[in-house]
């Protein structure tokens, strides 16, 4: 049966205020799709977990869109600091941040990126921990008293402990789908595959959709199977300004733009109403965006892999 | 990292024989100091920015065989462009192997397999230990930064650490707001203890380039300054740090860039000059 939908659909049927959301995706492959959706629904009391909120979580918190975040690093990758969430972070005790969507407080929930790998493996292997070499002697566990020290039954060693990341829903940015949620990727794979294991409900959103037959020709770049997938999405362009490997390029202009962009409440309002509120979905911004700026963002030249052999086995 | 803009337009022209003299700037010093260093090790853990010029330099130069991780999952990387963001696509092509970050933590790094990682931070105190999550109290931050990403398990898992760092009294203080990665706690002795220990596979800081000069660690787990660069003085070094430093007697200066590093650094690795110039 095919899984197919809208975004618009998706969005609608599978998120719903007050759930855990992961869109995740290490720099690659980050569904900014999914989050103006989320945006434009106006969903509201999510908790979002990522391990880099990255610009997409700025923005889905500027639109007041949650109340918390659960990560690792939260900074604009070579940029600088994410302003959105920081005015939500930095506003002195009682004082809400002039102009932002939503002036409560934002919750933080702060790992290491090892810890956020490891909280959705236990996710996504029903264990009730993970077990890491990291946080000794740190400031981090008295920050976040979820982080634990455990003794090893092994022996006298302590490692830490990190709790289970089980998202309510996982989005997940690829190249190919097949109609059933059958989902390849190649490049940067992040932790995509271990928070979508872990979620209860699973969206893809994918360049391409692929015949069930392309899937099978390949298995062992399949990441995610169809079997815990919920909708699949086709939204070509979806992850821009992030990127998809061998397809577009990260647009770094856009990176270093949101930086002025974000700095005042009343720029970062105008921007979310001209290229999120304002718009009717994906296909309105990459048209939006320019026949020029898309073509500027396709990789310089190919490099294919060299085909495999299966071999056939009757 | 983004280099604040003062600096990228500081320059100063080296103190060496006229025959070798050429005006280099700060950050290409910081740069080919950290790159000399990397001499005869085989894995290592890059950042953004001077990081990952320095590493790329050292592949080019002193360290042929370096293998480059990038906290990413890129194992064995040659990046054919200066890449923005440690996700940058030109780290996956023609790299050696893409990797789950599951795998790149748990095996690669957890597992002992990286030489040196380098790391940054807003903060350092005399002993190594880094801030990188927040300035004032972590509740009411005045400044908040990104925090640990991947330092605090680079700090406990990789062989050695290198650190890049400008010195100002803000950032090299006497007393770190908040510890995101360890370095020799609180001196060598008890470092060593807890690292056995707790099975820790790093040994700690061993190197921190500035603007201004190399610092090791010596015996008691404290930096020691080993070489100031030329055109920098004892004078600067000691009003950009939070405590008395401890200098090696004799005090050399730092060799200058030689002509090669800098087209390498100029032609080749930042043509664009964005974070040397």
């Amino acid at each position: 049966m095919s899984k197919v939908t809208s975004m618009r659909d998706a969005v609608a049927d599978i998120v719903h205020d007050g759930d855990v959301v992961a869109i995740e995706g290490f720099t690659h492959l980050i569904c900014f799709a999914a989050g103006h959706e989320i945006i434009r629904q106006r969903k509201r009391d999510l908790t979002l977990a990522r391990l880099t909120p990255d610009l997409i979580y700025d923005q889905m918190v500027a639109a007041g869109t949650a109340r918390k975040l659960v990560f690792s690093w939260l900074g604009n990758p070579g940029v600088g600091g994410l302003h959105a969430i920081r005015r939500r972070v930095e506003a002195p005790a009682g004082e809400a941040p002039a102009g932002d969507a939503d002036p409560a407080p934002l919750e933080l929930e702060e790992y290491s990126h090892f810890g956020m790998v490891g909280r959705y493996t236990a996710g996504a292997s029903n264990l009730p921990f993970f077990p890491l070499r990291s946080y000794f002697e740190t400031d981090m566990p008295k920050a976040n008293p979820l982080i634990r020290p455990i003794r090893s039954p092994y022996g006298e060693e302590t490692v830490y402990a990190v709790p289970p990341l089980k998202p309510d829903v996982t989005v997940v940015h690829a190249q190919r789908a097949d109609a059933d949620g059958n989902t390849q990727m190649w490049g940067l794979l992040g932790c995509q595959k271990e928070a979508a294991f872990a979620a209860d409900r699973v969206i893809i959103v994918v360049e391409e959709l692929c015949s069930e037959a392309v899937i099978r020709a390949d298995p062992n770049r399949t990441v995610i199977p169809g079997l815990i997938v919920d909708a699949v999405v086709v939204e070509p362009f979806g992850a821009h300004p992030s990127y998809v490997q061998g397809a577009y390029d990260r647009d770094n202009h856009f990176y270093r733009d949101w930086d002025a962009i974000s700095r005042e409440a009343e720029t970062t309002q105008a921007w979310l109403d001209e290229w999120v509120y304002g718009l009717s979905g994906r296909a309105e911004y990459v048209e939006k965006l320019g026949a020029e700026r898309v073509a500027s963002l396709r990789p310089s030249g190919t490099a294919p892999s060299g085909s495999v052999d299966y071999g056939v086995y009757k | 990292m983004s280099e604040p803009r003062r600096a990228l337009t500081e320059r100063w022209a080296a103190e060496a024989p006229a025959a070798e003299s050429a005006a280099f700037s700060k950050s290409e010093m910081m740069i080919v100091a950290a790159a000399r260093e990397l001499v005869g090790q085989r894995v290592c853990f890059v950042g953004v920015g001077l990081p990952n010029i320095a590493v790329n330099l050292a592949r080019l130069t002193v360290a042929p065989e370096l293998e480059l991780v990038y906290e990413s999952g890129a194992f064995g990387a040659k990046p054919a462009r200066l890449p923005l963001s440690i996700g940058d696509p030109t780290i996956v092509t023609g790299a050696t192997a893409a990797v789950s970050m599951f795998e790149l933590f748990s095996f690669y790094l957890q597992g002992g397999l990286v030489d040196v990682g380098f790391l940054g931070a807003a903060q350092i105190d005399r002993y190594g230990n880094l801030n990188s999550t927040v300035i004032g109290d972590y509740e009411h931050p005045k400044t908040r930064l990104p925090g640990s990403g991947g330092a605090c398990e680079i700090a406990i898992n990789a062989r050695h650490v290198f650190v890049i760092m400008r010195q100002s009294k803000r950032s090299f203080v006497d007393r770190i707001d908040f510890r995101t990665s360890p370095g020799n706690l609180g001196g060598a002795e008890t470092a060593a203890r807890i690292r056995r220990e707790q099975g820790w596979l790093g040994r700690g800081p061993s190197l921190v380039v500035t603007d201004l000069g190399i610092y090791h660690f010596d015996d008691s787990g404290e930096m020691r300054l080993d070489s100031i660069h030329p055109g920098a003085t004892l004078e600067q070094v000691r009003a950009t740090m939070g405590w008395e430093p401890r200098v090696a007697e004799p005090l050399p200066i730092t060799p200058a860039p030689t002509p090669e590093e800098l087209r390498l650094i100029r032609d080749e690795l930042d043509p664009e000059g964005a974070y040397t110039k």
